[in-house]
């Protein structure tokens, strides 16, 4: 169904600012009228044919005067973004001259668009569904590659066709418990064990789109890493290591780190947001001792350490204040300078520092760059929590993850109402409520579409 | 030729046209409320008709039944009055969706709703048909009839059915009729339009009766009542009836009977592509069923007696377009039907109806004051869904009367409200009928509840009267009571507590347990307890069922509030 929106939007779809060309998008019923009143060219704009770009003049009509040389190209309904007709005005990219131009459209029959209003057209008019549109969001702000696959992947609809197999195998169930209570002469109840396949399917389903949710949400949102250690032990010396530039002072003075230095990178197609702190000791230095305050609620806030040791100076109380600081959180131990003389060995961790579990520890030598690469992989696999297959589908963002929880939640209470020999009237709540809670992801209604099921599949009524 | 228009003395505050199952329960309502109510019906002798089966409840259904009597309608007490057969359906599918579905003596039915109209205070019941609506400023004034009477009035309720423009079909047959018979209304249709009210078009059909005199019941299958179902009013204390109950019958149609239909697919009028209305989902013809699912090698007939003094049968499942030798043609391949005689042929109708997202949530249109419309004409099929708007309407046109803040359910709280929602927010593709797939607080919607969930409604709208009104706190102060024991009352593992739980096939107590939480087991009920519960008062069934379904299914109640 096409939902018909009387009024026709209007919007600068290119950056604002000085650019090779600049789009103005119109869309809407009246959007050929706007571009009739504008266009002059070798026809006038509504004879142009769709998905084609024509070569003509924006004029002011109160004046004749031009404004702009563009091209033109019409998308006739419903083949355009938002199912509506839709005009595309192609000028040349200079923030005056752009503007101009919607300026012109809207006094011409176009309002100004509310922000993300073509995509909430799309989405009302069934060019997409919810989940589609929210993808276009984190396409356009992807902050990786990787998380631009995801991205792309869920506006393509991987997510949500996914998602809609699972939702079918519900609907089926639901129509067949409906069925049954609404027509009880026409439909048999089905069998426990049918009830019980349908609903361990679902979950099954369910369950494997949510453990690719860390993944997914890493991907989109990306992680935060701090890196850690005593004083002096080269936390910002694997800093710049890590963004291949000299970002953070390196001095051989103790303590020169004094604020929060943050960085993003990628790695891997992560982003990361990487923390540089202040050495971890109690001192008597005021700045500095802000600093460590800092840095401490830096740790905190990180998805994952990087606790960094020096394995050419032997191991003191400062190492266990850092360690202690550290503990509990996600953690990847770095063994710096493992290119001089050693003081300890890794085993000595053990002793030294409580509860250390020694196989978390990685060697490196900033000095030469060795470990690095391995540091970045390990870094890479802890994000991602490891064993996650590229190019499938992820649950990235947290809406629809809330979504599945609650989802797989209802499908254990309907699971556990079929074993305790409860009504099918009760199952079917439960069902009923883990669809309405899949359909928030897209966005779709479910009751209609239980009816609609009931009719097609069963023979019923009088 | 032009008639003289002349003005009726008396003047009303609400005038309901038409006197179906909308119509009555409006028309009461309002007198009932106050109002000085006219109500106009094309033929007295089918006030409360029921043209289709004969059958009143079901799921959902059953439940709107009991909504409409728990704010003081009529509908509840009518089908106890006049009931032939009553089955209790559902009853292993949980407590929320058991429903009461009964066959009502359609003439019965007929004269106990004529005469509760009849005997109404403030309320005249005439025969006329009406020619035009009297608009001015978009405010309803009152109705032209076609023998050139003015009744004025402030509030018109519209409860004209499938009347507005109706068409019938058999076969290659057509007529210009309301029901098989019965002239339609082509003037309300035109003055709704120039109301510039928008007109849509839908079609439902009826099946063939049959002679119970012709039918071999060896061949089928019979189908008893079940007397001991509480009644629907909660006026009525338990099931009565002036003759015996009647079965229902049940045979099946078989291959021979597809082939005749298939055969004759281009003589039916939906098939022929005579019919442009849409018909419902939910009740398709037989044509449709043949046509739509050909991996069915039988479908359900049921046969159901029209009333204790006719041999009329209903045939259930078979509502057809079909020509009528073709029906008898097909109905002869039933087990049982096979000498049948056919008294009426089944048939299609289609109608006008008025898209209901033209409606407030009231009922009222959104384009003349004090209009509202009920019923079939909103896009609705069935005589519950009718009855419900119907006193939906009325009521709100008395309010309007009397200057009060209108009555909109909601729809956690009945059928009703989730009908009139759906209407007026979604509006109408095919026929609607209630499902209780519709509701989502399903499990607060039960028929056993309606009392508590809208008899204050109906007293503080000055519908309910004082005996009934007594009647529910009395029914209230007992389910009070009862929980409150069930709750406090501890039951110890004794020897002999485990030995009557193991008798029940029940787990062991492990340790002293209330008798609410016995009951939440799933293996145990109210009944089965009682061994174990010497203390129990003598209670109504209707308290006892309601305490035990609230008790036991409280968690998942919870959930949906």
């Amino acid at each position: 169904m096409t939902l018909l929106l009387s009024d026709t939007i209007a919007a600068i779809s290119t950056p604002l600012g000085e650019g090779g060309i600049g789009i103005v998008r119109v869309s809407g019923p009246a959007a050929f009228t706007v571009a009739e009143r504008l266009f002059r060219g070798a026809a006038p704009a509504s004879e142009l044919p769709s998905h084609r770009p024509t070569l003509g003049r924006i004029v002011d009509p109160a004046t004749n005067a031009p404004v702009d040389q563009v091209l033109l190209t019409l998308f006739r309904a419903p083949h355009s973004y938002t199912g509506e007709d839709t005009a595309e005005i192609s000028g040349h990219g200079g923030i005056v001259v752009t503007r101009r131009v919607l300026e012109l459209c809207v006094s011409h029959g176009a309002r100004l668009a509310r922000p993300g209003e073509f995509t909430e057209r799309a989405f009302l008019n069934g060019k997409i569904d919810l989940a589609q549109a929210e993808a276009v969001i984190d396409t356009i702000r992807a902050k990786s590659q990787a998380g631009l696959r995801v991205a792309i992947g869920q506006l393509e609809g991987r997510l949500s066709d996914r998602l809609k197999t699972v939702r079918h195998h519900l609907l089926e169930l639901m129509a067949h418990i409906e069925a049954t209570i609404d027509f009880p002469d026409d439909v048999e109840e089905p069998v426990t064990g049918v009830t019980l396949g349908a609903i361990d399917a679902a979950l099954e389903e369910i369950r494997r789109l949510l453990d690719t949710a860390e993944a997914g949400r890493v991907y989109r949102e990306g992680i935060g890493v701090a890196i850690a250690g005593k004083p002096n032990v080269g936390k910002s010396s694997l800093m710049n290591a890590l963004l291949r530039d000299a970002r953070a002072i390196v001095t051989e003075v103790p303590g020169t780190t004094r604020d929060l230095l943050e960085e993003s990178l990628t790695l891997g197609g992560i982003p990361l947001r990487l923390v540089d702190t202040a050495g971890l000791r109690a001192t008597e230095d005021v700045v500095e001792r802000i600093g460590v305050g800092r840095a401490k609620e830096a740790l905190q806030d990180a998805d994952l350490v990087l606790l960094v040791l020096d394995r050419s100076r032997p191991l003191d109380a400062e190492d266990r204040d850092a360690w202690a600081t550290v503990r509990g959180k996600r953690l990847l131990v770095v063994l710096n300078q493992a290119d001089l003389p050693p003081a300890w060995t890794p085993e000595d961790l053990n002793v030294h520092l409580d509860g250390f579990p020694p196989a978390d520890a990685l060697e490196t030598s900033l000095s030469t760059g060795a470990g690095l690469p391995e540091l970045e992989e390990r870094i890479k696999a802890t994000a991602l929590g490891g064993g996650i297959e590229p190019a499938q589908v992820y649950v990235s963002n947290v809406r629809h993850r809330a979504a599945l929880d609650a989802a797989a939640e209802s499908l254990e209470e309907a699971r556990a109402t079929v074993t305790g020999g409860l009504p099918l009237d009760l199952v079917g709540n439960d069902v009923k409520a883990a669809a309405e809670r899949l359909a928030e992801v897209t966005g779709e209604s479910v009751t209609e579409d239980v009816i609609t099921e009931i009719f097609q599949r069963f023979c019923v009524g009088k | 030729m032009t008639i003289p228009i002349t003005s009726y003395s008396k003047s009303y505050d609400v005038i309901m046209v038409g006197a179906g199952h909308a119509g009555v329960e409006a028309a009461l309502a309002a007198a009932r409320m106050g109002c000085r109510t006219l109500l106009l019906t094309m033929n007295l002798d089918t006030i409360a008709h029921m043209p289709c089966n004969c059958s009143i409840g079901g799921p959902a259904k059953g439940h709107v039944v009991r909504e409409i009597d728990a704010m003081g309608g009529e509908m509840g007490r009518a089908i106890d009055a006049t009931l032939t057969h009553i089955r209790m359906l559902n009853t292993s599918k949980g407590p929320a969706v058991q429903a009461l579905r009964a066959q009502a003596d359609k003439n019965l039915y007929h004269l106990y709703m004529k005469h509760a109209v009849e005997r109404q205070d403030r309320l005249d019941v005439k025969q006329s048909a009406v020619a035009a609506l009297l608009v001015e400023d978009s405010r309803i004034f009152g109705i032209q009839t076609k023998s050139g009477i003015q009744y004025l009035g402030a509030c018109v309720v519209m409860t004209t059915g499938t009347f507005l423009r109706g068409l019938t079909h058999m076969g290659e047959v057509q007529q210009s009729a309301g029901r098989a018979g019965e002239a339609p209304s082509v003037e309300a249709s035109q003055s709704l339009e120039n109301l510039g009210i928008r007109l849509g078009r839908l079609k439902t059909g009826t099946t063939a009766r049959i002679d119970k005199k012709t039918v071999d019941f060896s061949k089928v299958e019979t189908q008893e009542s079940e007397p001991d179902v509480p009644p629907f009013s909660f006026l009525n204390d338990r099931v009565e009836t002036p003759r015996p109950l009647l079965p229902a019958w049940l045979t099946h149609t078989n291959d021979e009977t597809h082939q005749i239909i298939r055969g004759n697919l281009g003589r039916s009028a939906m098939y022929g592509g005579r019919i442009q209305g849409v018909g419902p989902r939910y009740c398709p013809s037989i044509e449709d069923k043949v046509v739509r699912f050909p991996e069915k090698d039988r479908h359900s007939v049921f046969l159901e007696q029209e009333g204790w003094d006719t041999v009329e049968m209903y045939v259930q499942g078979m509502s057809t377009s079909l020509p009528e030798e073709v029906q008898i043609a097909f109905l002869r391949t039933l087990p049982g039907l096979e000498e049948v005689e056919v008294m009426r042929p089944g048939y299609a109708v289609e109608y006008d109806f008025v898209p209901p997202d033209q409606l407030l949530p009231t009922l009222e249109t959104k384009a003349v004051k004090g209009l509202y419309f009920a019923g079939q004409i909103n896009g609705t099929s069935g005589y519950e869904e009718a009855a419900g708007q119907g006193i939906v309407a009325g009521i709100n046109a008395a309010l309007r009367i009397q200057d009060r803040e209108p009555l909109v359910l909601s729809r956690s709280q009945s059928y009703i409200g989730v009908m009139i929602d759906d209407l007026v927010t979604k509006g109408v593709d095919d026929p609607y009928r209630l499902l209780t797939s519709r509701a989502e607080h399903r499990l607060l919607l039960r028929q056993d509840n309606a009392d508590e969930r809208l008899t204050p409604v109906g007293r503080e709208i000055g519908l309910v009267d004082d005996a009934r009104w007594e009647l529910f706190h009395v029914k209230q102060e007992l389910m009070k009571t009862e929980a409150h024991r069930l709750r406090q009352q501890i039951v110890r593992p004794t020897a002999e507590v485990q030995r009557l739980l193991s008798e029940m096939g029940a787990d062991p107590m492990a340790k002293p347990l209330s008798l609410a939480e016995l009951l939440r087991r799933s293996n145990l009920d109210y009944s089965l307890l009682s061994p174990l519960d010497p203390e129990r008062p003598d209670l109504p069934a209707h308290v006892e069922e309601q305490v035990e379904i609230e008790i036991k299914y409280e968690g998942y109640i919870k959930r949906q509030e």
